[in-house]
């Protein structure tokens, strides 16, 4: 009997090539700059690389008082979001085949909060909505001896809003956010959400009151940029109506 | 040299503590559940309205004060009107208020933007109120 020998066939695969991208920055250097500017950056990339990647090339190769936040690299930490093409963005999740490269890329800090250098922007007014929100467990009654056990449906509830990293992007997109400073911004809603629809905690009350202030959920207008930015995808336009429901009828 | 003093985790920023013993309303959660209810409304009377004046018998063309003078004998006729002035009236000018808001960035041009506005609004519905019921069908 014939062995049948079965032909291998090799496809050669190329090896991807690296093309020439211009980045369109937005710089500020508070020690030299009276107003920001654009400036234009080519450097060769890989479809496969990301827009941190290009930053960090810029840095160490071409310009290195080019000045962002970065830490994880793998959009964890949440420290660099950005606005890349005019959307906000994590610079470590976009990848440089998702962009159109015949025209400069854009990329600019995110708006909406004082800019202090580059791609930095003073965070303390997010993290003051953040904190008025009240994002910790509130719990009632004797502490239990073991854990605090939870239901998988009443886990599933609040399981959305428990992704965020804090990155801001959701918050600095929204038009109500940038024309007056005052409303609470989505990600502080997604953090009271977190935990108003949580079964073990019971600071409902608390946090509805601080939510149904002046400047808190009803600035929201629905215009969904919150939903369309965050770079993990959580559903924030749907959690702030969760959270109007939920002051309408004062019931979670 | 003493310990440099950290601030309590978890306060209440200055803010928020304003907040808890200052005024507390609802003004935010009744104006945004009555634009949703007020559209609704307005959705019907409008368009009734829209249809009965532009299309239903001859249209534009037979309104004339008879006409008016007609419907507005009828109490039913009254009370959709003046519904229909005041839900407009107030759906617009909450959501020009919401705009000024939104967009007028220093106090004093908030304040007297909101000011101009809430003068034409209520004049516009203080006079429109006072034709319904003081329309007189012999005037003419
Ligand atoms: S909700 Fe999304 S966009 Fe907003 S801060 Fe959290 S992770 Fe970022
Ligand atoms: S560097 Fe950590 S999220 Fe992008």
């Amino acid at each position: 009997m014939a062995a049948v020998v079965e032909e291998v066939v090799v496809t050669e695969v190329d090896a991807p090539v690296a093309s020439d991208v211009t980045f369109r920055i937005r710089r500020f250097i508070p020690e030299f700059d009276e107003e920001p500017h654009w400036e234009d950056y080519t450097i060769a990339l890989y479809p496969t690389d990301r827009v941190l990647t290009a930053l960090d090339k810029i840095k160490g190769e071409l310009d290195g008082t080019l000045s962002f936040r970065r830490s994880c690299g793998h959009g964890i930490c949440g420290s660099d979001a950005m606005r890349i093409n005019g959307r906000n963005r994590l610079a470590c999740k976009t990848l440089v085949k998702d962009l159109d490269i015949k025209k400069p890329i854009t990329v600019e800090a995110i708006k909406g909060l004082p800019l202090e250098k580059d791609m930095i922007v003073d965070m303390e007014p997010f993290f003051a909505a953040y904190r008025q929100v009240l994002p910790f467990l509130i719990p009632e009654g004797h502490d239990p001896t073991r854990e605090r056990l939870q239901s998988a449906e009443d886990r599933a509830r609040f399981d959305d809003t428990t992704k965020c990293i804090l990155c801001a992007a959701c918050t600095t997109s929204c038009p109500v956010y940038w024309t007056d400073g005052q409303y609470f911004g989505p990600a502080a809603i997604v953090a009271a959400h977190r935990f108003i629809f949580d079964s073990r905690d019971s600071g409902f009350e608390q946090r509805l009151e601080v939510l149904n202030d002046k400047e808190g959920v009803w600035r929201c207008r629905t215009t969904f940029n919150c939903t369309d930015a965050c770079p993990r995808g959580i559903e924030v336009t749907k959690a702030i109506q969760e959270v109007k429901r939920a002051l309408i009828f004062r019931r979670v | 040299m003493s310990a440099p003093s950290i601030d309590a985790p978890r306060s209440f920023s200055g803010r928020s503590m304003n907040r808890r013993n200052g005024q507390r309303s609802n003004f935010e959660l009744y104006s945004w559940l009555f634009m949703r209810i007020s559209g609704i409304v307005l959705v019907f009377l409008v368009l009734g309205h829209l249809f009965i004046m532009n299309i239903l018998d001859g249209g534009v063309q037979r309104i004339n004060f008879a006409f008016v003078a007609g419907r507005w004998a009828s109490p039913f006729w009254q009370v959709w009107d003046l519904t229909m002035l005041w839900l407009a009236m107030l759906h617009g000018t909450n959501g020009m208020r919401t705009i000024i808001n939104d967009y007028a960035e220093r106090d004093q041009t908030r304040f007297w933007l909101k000011m101009i506005l809430y003068v034409s609004a209520g004049f516009i519905i203080l006079l429109g109120t006072l034709v319904v019921f003081t329309f007189d069908p012999n005037i003419g």
